[in-house]
């Protein structure tokens, strides 16, 4: 019964599972439905994930590949969804921030239905007002600067980006700090409290519109861009001046 | 009034007849033989704001808590250089602007530098007799480097020890005697005493600008000594004879006029454009890293060199002969600069020309020395625009790692493709100028005047 | 008229009345060609002279604040722009105001007689010598000694011939791990997919050998050479974390969640992305290390708090000639 059951709800994902997008002319509104469209092709029939290419074969001809999702919770849902780094249309790129397909309905749906597939985390309420900018500018440092960057401009790590945290909402920061999405490790309550956390996310909130007393902020990344402005902008100024005061060749 | 003046100063000095024949020295004056003043200004801007910051700033590695407004630091511990440096952007007034000013003049400085002796190289201006005017330049450039280096290393940021470390690094690398070396300048492992950073502080705020100030001076004083070379664009000009402008009326607005502008440019850039925020990065700890660390432009090339090399340390046995960073940090500018100062020796030997030569040649004129100096510019540009690649990464999303093979075969493909790009270019474009020639001594003919000798 | 007025017309006359040209006292020639006036370029001059005035005086205003949003800027606007001014205002003068001559002069040529004066004034003052080459030598060592005396006392400045200090490092058998508080590490505490730093109790945590990076995988997941079998409790490593490339501190750490598609665990520096597999007693994968990072013997004692069973693998941070030739030991 459960087989013919699995064997139905992958013959109304065919269609998609056939095509190279996942969610081709999917018009389901369910979580179930949705998932079906979208995620089942990588992820599995109930969240079991799929992790070779090569088993099983037959009709259900999956062909993508992603890890279970069985008591991931709802925080994982919601972070891979409203970041849109789920769905990914070929499980061996890196999920990057994009525009989700789905709306804010679709998405609550989605989480409640992967919340269902096992007990796992809920999703996050973190508090940055309580947080300490001092104390979060410590453990940015001490935690995520080697990838992130020292103000969240994003960096690589071998094989992947780290990426910029410009457009990351707190509920996000504290999601992928607690998962540890892709590469990025993923830090206990143990070893970053509540606490903690909401600090690092008051100094990532803050990284966001620091104060930039100096004046045009160059992005922020040191030398890269000061480099550019030197030579763009103060070298061919000079080199300017020097045209306007001296001579040019008079063939 | 001018009639006192010049009286008193000729009574107790005896100088009028000097000072009439110093204003009214001819100087050619093509515009690209403005970029040396350029880095001259920069150079006294530098010393100007320098000697502002030298009046707030405390070279200590004592360690401190901070306690000012800016909050991402409050409480946390630093060094006493740090705090100062986080105090003159923040507490100081108008010390943000000098500090700013301060770092932007340094960059331009050097790439004044570069266009400078770009310039030179180009049109061969480093003959004889001027080849010792140019083994000073080479080393005031070298001098700049590593004076820039220290400066932004004494504020002891985040980047800048990273930086630092590297620095110790490469030093240790040197075969049998780096490590040697780098206890005695460190006074021990890495980081060393707290008396280093009053050694980087001393040599940065002191020794060094002595060293480039003398060396300007010299350098200057051979310019002037050997007059300044010429173009042969008019009938006038000759081995013999220049042609130009006196110093006085002449030269001296513009000059003084270009000092000016370049004053203008670096304050507008340290008011307006924000550079190496200390605040944002905190302060260094030998335990902390932060990802896209850069050493400043003049120091690209380094980083690009060292991340190139594969990952190998040469041994024999138990002892480490070569660790890996030598090859990107020590050898590759020591046979780059090497290469620079050899260049007017090299040429002599190869062109077999041992006389004086005073006029300048267009750079398609001399397709060798263009040709090899396009080929080791771009070998050195790869090479420095591959220290980037982690942002150009982050930005535009090329692959890292296929960035780093790419460069790695083009440090070798390139400046071969350069040279032989650039010494065709060079015998095309001496073809036009040879037809424009002709078609213009043709149209003389047909008006009836006498043709030009070239 | 007032006295005052009379003074001010005076001034002001001074100040813009234009020159006449006077005839000058004809006993010699002109040195500097004559030129026409132009009264457009010298309004102008005026004009960016007070425009240059007034910016500078925009620039002691604005410094007068004790604080404004956008000083600095206001302040750099301020003084360039003064700059800015002065330096247009000399070049219209330049090019407008002052005559541009072309002049000729000779290129000096080599001073043979002259240099053959000087080789002269020295060969002969030296004709009451008999031994020139013994004095020669006897002042070359004097000299050579000399210099060498003051250089000596350089060498005070760091251990030049000893680089023992290089092999020192904080940990021994027994030093526990703390975190950077002080607080000890306890093995049930460290979780494995993420990364800890830690160093060792008691030592400055400036030294290259205080600090550490600790990782915990499952026992299977670990391939240590077997020498270091049991220097992972728990499946919990430990490594230097100063990158044996440069010395930056290994800030970074990769771990995968889903590994059938994803790379593996690594440690990785942010200087030049050295990249270091933890399970394989940090091997180099990737990046120019020529090393990897020195591994430390980790222990847990009868409170579950790890500690060190002995020193590192090998020295820590960069390498210099001796890197690989002694263990790493702890200061005297």
């Amino acid at each position: 019964m459960r087989r013919a059951l699995a064997v139905l709800v992958v013959a109304l994902a065919l269609p998609a599972a056939a095509g190279a997008q996942p969610g081709v002319g999917v018009k389901a509104k369910t979580g179930k439905g949705l998932y079906a469209g979208y995620c089942l092709s990588c992820h599995g029939v109930d969240g079991s994930g799929v992790i070779s290419t090569s088993h099983p074969k037959g009709v259900l001809d999956l062909r993508g590949l992603g890890p279970p999702l069985r008591g991931v919770g709802a925080q994982a849902a919601d972070f891979y969804l409203t970041t849109g780094y789920m769905p990914l249309a070929d499980p061996h790129d890196q999920p990057r921030h994009t525009k989700s397909p789905f709306d804010k309905q679709e998405i609550a749906a989605l989480v409640a239905y992967v919340a269902s597939l096992g007990k796992g985390p809920k999703v996050p309420r973190p508090q940055p007002r309580l947080g300490d900018l001092s104390q979060g500018q410590s453990l940015f440092t001490e935690h995520c600067a080697g990838c992130h960057q020292i103000v969240a401009e994003g960096g690589y790590v071998t094989n992947a980006v780290a990426p910029p945290l410009h457009q990351a909402t707190p509920v996000q920061i504290a999601e992928a700090v607690r998962i540890g999405p892709y590469l990025m490790p993923k830090f206990p309550v143990s070893q970053i409290s509540d606490a903690q956390l909401n600090s690092i996310i008051a100094y990532v909130q803050w990284a966001k519109h620091p104060d930039d007393p100096g004046g045009w902020s160059i992005g922020r990344i040191g030398p890269v861009p000061e480099g550019l402005v030197a030579w763009l902008i103060g070298a061919a100024a000079l080199v300017g001046c020097c045209l306007l005061i001296g001579r040019r060749f008079q063939r | 009034m001018i009639r006192a003046i010049v009286r008193y100063v000729d009574e107790r000095s005896g100088t009028a007849p000097f000072l009439k024949r110093a204003l009214r020295y001819v100087f050619p004056d093509h515009w690209s033989f403005l970029l040396g003043e350029v880095a001259l200004y920069a150079f006294v801007i530098l010393v100007g704001t320098g000697i502002y910051l030298t009046l707030f700033f405390e070279p200590s590695t004592a360690q401190t808590y901070y306690t000012g407004h800016y909050l991402p630091l409050r409480g946390h511990q630093m060094s006493v250089a740090y705090r100062s440096g986080v105090d003159l952007s923040f507490k100081v007034r108008a010390g943000l602007l000098m500090r700013q000013t301060h770092h932007w003049a340094a960059d331009v400085f050097v790439a004044a530098i570069v266009l400078h002796m770009l310039r030179i190289f180009f049109t061969g201006a480093y003959r004889k007799p001027r080849d010792l005017t140019y083994y000073i330049g080479l080393t005031m450039l070298i001098l700049a480097l590593l004076e820039g280096y220290l400066g932004y290393s004494i504020v002891d940021d985040l980047l800048s020890g990273m930086g630092l470390a590297i620095g110790y690094s490469v030093l240790m690398s040197i075969p049998f005697v780096g490590g040697n070396l780098a206890m005695l300048l460190w006074g021990g492992p890495f980081p060393g005493t707290s008396a280093f950073e009053s050694r980087m502080y001393i040599a940065h705020v002191f020794l060094f600008p002595i060293l480039i100030a003398t060396l300007l001076g010299l350098h200057l004083f051979l310019v002037a000594a050997r007059h300044h070379t010429q173009f042969r664009e008019s009938r006038r000009t000759t081995e013999k004879k220049v042609v130009g402008i006196p110093t006085f009326p002449g030269q001296a607005p513009r000059s003084l006029g270009l000092f000016f502008a370049v004053a203008a440019v670096l304050f507008l850039l340290g008011g307006l454009v924000q550079i190496n925020p200390i605040w944002l990065w905190g302060p260094y700890h030998v335990a902390q890293g932060t990802n896209g660390a850069q050493p400043d432009w003049y120091l690209g090339w380094l980083i690009g060199a060292l991340r190139l090399v594969p990952n190998f340390d040469v041994t024999i046995g138990h002892y480490t002969l070569v660790p890996n960073p030598f090859w990107g940090g020590a050898l590759f500018p020591l046979v780059v600069f090497m290469l620079l100062y050899l260049a007017p020796s090299l040429e002599r030997r190869f062109t077999g020309e041992y006389g004086f030569r005073n006029v300048l040649d267009r750079p398609r004129d001399a397709p060798w020395r263009t040709a090899l100096g396009a080929a080791l510019f771009t070998w050195v540009f790869v090479i420095f625009f591959a220290g980037a690649s982690d942002r150009i990464f982050v930005s535009f999303g090329v692959s890292y790692e296929a960035q780093i093979w790419a460069f790695r075969v083009l440090a070798v493909v390139a400046p071969f493709v350069a040279l032989l790009a650039t010494y065709r270019l060079c015998l095309a474009l001496q073809e036009s100028d040879r037809l424009d020639r002709i078609r213009r001594r043709a149209e003389a003919e047909a008006r009836g005047e006498m043709p030009q000798p070239e | 008229m007032s006295a005052f007025r009379k003074w001010a017309i005076a001034f002001g006359v001074l100040l813009l009345g234009r020159k006449k040209r006077q005839p000058r006292v004809v006993d010699r020639p002109r040195i500097v060609p004559p030129g026409e006036p132009d009264p457009r370029a010298e309004w102008l001059v005026l004009l960016l002279l007070l425009l240059a005035a007034a910016a500078a005086v925009g620039f002691i205003v604005v410094y007068s604040f004790n604080h404004l949003a956008h000083q600095t800027q206001y302040l750099g606007l301020a003084l360039g722009l003064a700059l800015a001014f002065v330096a247009v205002a000399l070049i219209v003068v330049g090019k407008r105001l002052v005559v541009t001559e072309e002049l000729e002069e000779d290129y000096s040529l080599p001073h043979s007689t002259a240099q053959e004066e000087l080789q002269q004034l020295v060969d002969e003052s030296g004709d009451r010598f008999t031994r020139k080459r013994l004095l020669l030598a006897g002042g070359t060592a004097a000299a050579g000694a000399i210099g060498a005396a003051l250089v000596v006392p350089a060498l005070s400045l760091g251990p030049l011939f000893d680089t023992g200090a290089l092999y020192e490092t904080p940990w021994r058998r027994g030093v526990r791990l703390v975190d950077e508080h002080g607080k000890p590490l306890l093995l049930d505490e460290i979780e494995r997919e993420t990364f800890y730093t830690a160093y060792a109790q008691g030592a400055d945590k400036e030294l290259l050998g205080a600090p550490v990076v600790v990782v915990r995988f499952e026992p299977s997941q670990l391939h240590l050479p077997a020498a270091r079998r049991d220097w992972a409790p728990g499946g919990v490593v430990a490594y230097s974390k100063i990158c044996t490339h440069a010395g930056c501190a290994i800030a970074l750490f990769r771990k995968p969640t889903f590994p059938v598609v994803e790379p593996g665990p690594a440690l990785i520096c942010p200087c030049h992305y050295s990249t270091f597999d933890p399970t394989r007693a940090a091997k180099v994968i990737f990046g120019p290390a020529g090393r990897p990072l020195p591994q430390l013997p980790l222990a847990v004692d009868a409170n579950g708090v790890l500690r060190a069973a002995g020193n590192f693998s090998g020295p820590v941070g960069p390498a210099w000639s001796g890197v690989r030739s002694k263990p790493p030991r702890n200061p005297s």
